[in-house]
């Protein structure tokens, strides 16, 4: 953890991308334009979406993206050797995000579908979490991350605390929003298994929860399977709504053999 | 004297969104390679939206970009209804105009004065700049919470948007909200103001290399959703004929695809929309145009920002009469219209900050057979080297660093959006 005593230099942030869409690191812009306390706290010395001439010397690092690449693999251990902590941000760096749909599926078949001929010259390669090169100290969940949330994490971080993720799934907050239940509209849902932390923002937005933020600890997808089923998916559809954001926490969970029926 | 020898390698150009490296090599005197190379990691979307039920398209597509998820999702939506012949109601379009202008205003802003407006001031970062400049900056963050808050009242979020979906949205704003936004965009008049003036006090790099400038347009409109693929060399297509237009082609040096048309390279963007369309522009916004001495056909491209800004001042008006055309017909709970059938090959276009957008799908049974999506900045990769090629004999005589930064702008000013345009590989690493 980070120590900071009085007097002592600001704290040097750095931020870094891998396969993403940088959403995250648009949202912390976004982010720091209310929370100028936050930029008063910690240096930026790296952002290269934001800025020219950036320095190596950090202490805490945000990642965002997957590695899906083995190129990438140096720079990620070089980062990790310089900071003292690594903050995984927002759901690619979490849990693979969205890139991870491809895991599902063999790798030489999407190559030669997108580059054709040129297919050879790319390296196959699923897309992994941040954790799967290097030990991650905190992680952001969502895609993309959730804005107060992030405040929460950093201001935990900077006090030596460990920041505080929900481990309760979406569906502790949908009721709190007083949100009427999307299985009782005939929709299908991840909510049950999936981390709260949002707000339940999309089932407070009449769409279902798709997972971004990665399963709850425990979670049953077993008996989740069963009552989408009884609400009319077939195994096709149950499979594309775990395989947007929980490719690979499915395939995890179920080797640890959680939420048996 | 000028640079007989010149290596130039700008690793991981900073301020643009992705990764993207400028490789110039000067030998004898002469200009042997110039290329702008595209390192970021191949991102599969087109392979990844294979086999997806339809209804989750737009979800998957929105992820290609934070900067312009809305239109990524509008143009997937399109693409989707196109195919399924779902016609979405008057008040569907209205919502997602609505939400394009936001991200317009929002991406347009971000670029203008946090990643332009450094280069124009000497400062490295907009970090340095709201020190040098405070009230711009703060001005700046004003402009962009405003954009950010008409997508969020409308999608839940900017990135990635919630309430959009196939057929209409699943959550409608209600009067009020809007209200209260119209109230903020007539306010926030006099931040455009200023930021026109800013501009005005300031001098653009001269540069010009006549090109083909495309962009979507309609004889009566300056419109992001709608229109014809149009062309000022002549030409108009409709937008299901867009790969006679783009004619996608492949370079080792780049994990984006490349595009010409009629020329060996085509502009797309602010500066290609105004070329063509400038005669549709609202009043207020030809009148910034004429102050900020941005007259069609503009062949600079360093002069993008000013379109950008132009269109800043556009999207404002707009957003306040589209709102204005929304509570004036009051606002409907109405669900989405279903699909009338559940196969088909349907192209959905529009117009991101960056230029024109397509996806392309086919469907059957309801899951996407083929997905093919044709990314702004593709389109515009092979215009940017065409400028360097030109640009860099010119400079030689300067030094290193000045040729350096000479470039680094010029490919700052298209506003390149990387990681959308990937999708190839990079051939350094294999």
């Amino acid at each position: 953890m980070m120590s900071q005593k009085n007097g002592a230099a600001r704290p040097k942030i750095a931020f870094f991308e891998f396969t993403s869409c940088e959403g995250c690191q648009l949202s912390v812009v976004d982010i720091l334009q209310d929370h100028p306390e936050l930029l008063e706290t910690v240096e930026i010395v790296q952002f290269r979406e934001a800025m020219s001439a950036g320095t190596d010397d950090y202490q805490i690092a945000f990642i965002e993206g997957s590695f899906t690449r083995s190129s990438d693999e140096a720079r990620i251990k070089k980062i990790r050797a310089q900071a003292q902590m690594v903050v995984a941000l927002g759901a690619c760096a979490h849990i693979g995000g969205i890139n991870a749909i491809r895991n599902a599926r063999p790798s030489s078949d999407e190559r030669s579908y997108v580059y054709g001929d040129f297919a050879k010259l790319y390296e196959p390669f699923p897309a992994h979490p941040m954790s799967a090169v290097i030990p991650i100290d905190a992680y952001i969940p969502g895609c993309p991350i959730d804005r107060q949330e992030f405040v929460r994490v950093v201001k935990a971080l900077l006090m030596n605390r460990k920041p505080d993720i929900p481990d309760y799934p979406v569906c502790v907050e949908c009721k709190l929003k007083e949100n009427n239940c999307r299985y009782q509209y005939g929709a299908t849902c991840l909510g049950p298994v999936t981390r709260a932390g949002c707000g339940a923002l999309c089932p407070t937005f009449n769409q279902s929860c798709i997972g971004c933020r990665g399963l709850i600890p425990n979670p049953n997808i077993a008996w989740l399977k069963v009552v989408m089923s009884e609400n009319g998916l077939s195994e096709e559809e149950i499979t594309a709504k775990f395989s947007l954001f929980l490719n690979e926490q499915v395939a995890e969970s179920e080797v640890a053999g959680h939420g048996t029926r | 004297m000028a640079h007989a020898e010149l290596q130039i390698d700008i690793h991981h150009v900073t301020r643009v969104e992705g990764h993207g490296n400028i490789v110039i090599d000067v030998h004898d005197g002469v200009l042997e390679q110039c290329n702008l190379e595209i390192v970021e990691a191949p991102r599969f979307f087109e392979a990844m939206l294979r086999g997806q039920p339809y209804t989750q398209a737009s979800l998957i597509s929105s992820r290609i970009c934070g900067i312009c998820a809305v239109t990524h999702a509008t143009a997937s939506l399109r693409a989707v209804e196109s195919a399924l012949a779902i016609t979405p109601s008057r008040q569907t379009v209205l919502l997602r105009k609505l939400a394009l202008m936001g991200e317009m205003l929002d991406s347009h802003i971000l670029h203008i004065y946090m990643l332009a407006l450094p280069d124009l001031l000497g400062a490295n970062s907009v970090i340095q700049l709201a020190k040098d400049a405070p009230e711009a900056v703060g001005r700046a963050l004003r402009m962009k919470k405003l954009a950010g808050d008409i997508c969020a009242a409308i999608a839940g979020r900017h990135t990635h948007p919630v309430a959009m979906t196939v057929g209409g949205f699943t959550h409608i704003p209600n009067a009020e909200t809007l209200r209260e936004l119209q109230e903020r965009l007539a306010a926030s008049r006099l931040d455009v103001d200023a930021t026109v003036e800013l501009f005005r006090g300031l001098t653009l790099p001269e540069f010009e290399r006549e090109s083909e400038y495309m962009a979507l347009t309609q004889p009566d409109e300056y419109d992001f959703y709608h229109g014809k693929i149009g062309s000022t060399d002549d030409g108009q297509w409709p937008v299901e004929r867009y790969r006679e237009v783009t004619n996608e082609y492949l370079h080792t040096h780049s994990s984006a695809k490349h595009c010409r048309n009629q020329r060996q390279s085509y502009m797309v963007g602010s500066l290609a929309r105004f070329n063509l369309n400038h005669a549709t522009l609202h009043p207020r916004a030809k009148a910034a145009a004429s102050v900020l001495h941005l007259v069609p056909k503009c062949t600079n491209p360093y002069m993008n920002v000013t379109a950008q800004l132009v269109e800043v001042v556009h999207c404002t008006e707009q957003a306040i009469s589209i709102i204005k055309e929304l509570l004036d017909s009051g606002l409907t709970p109405e669900p989405p219209v279903p699909p009338s059938r559940l196969s088909g090959d349907g192209v959905g276009a529009c117009e991101a900050p960056r230029g024109t957008l397509y996806h392309h799908y086919n469907i059957r049974d309801g899951l996407l057979r083929e997905a093919n999506c044709v990314i702004p900045t593709g389109q515009n990769l092979a215009n940017i080297e065409a400028d360097m090629r030109l640009l860099v004999p010119r400079l030689l005589e300067r030094p290193k660093d000045e040729i350096t930064m000479a470039l680094e702008s010029l490919v700052r000013a298209y506003d390149p959006c990387i990681s959308c345009a990937t999708h190839f590989l990079d051939v350094r690493y294999v």
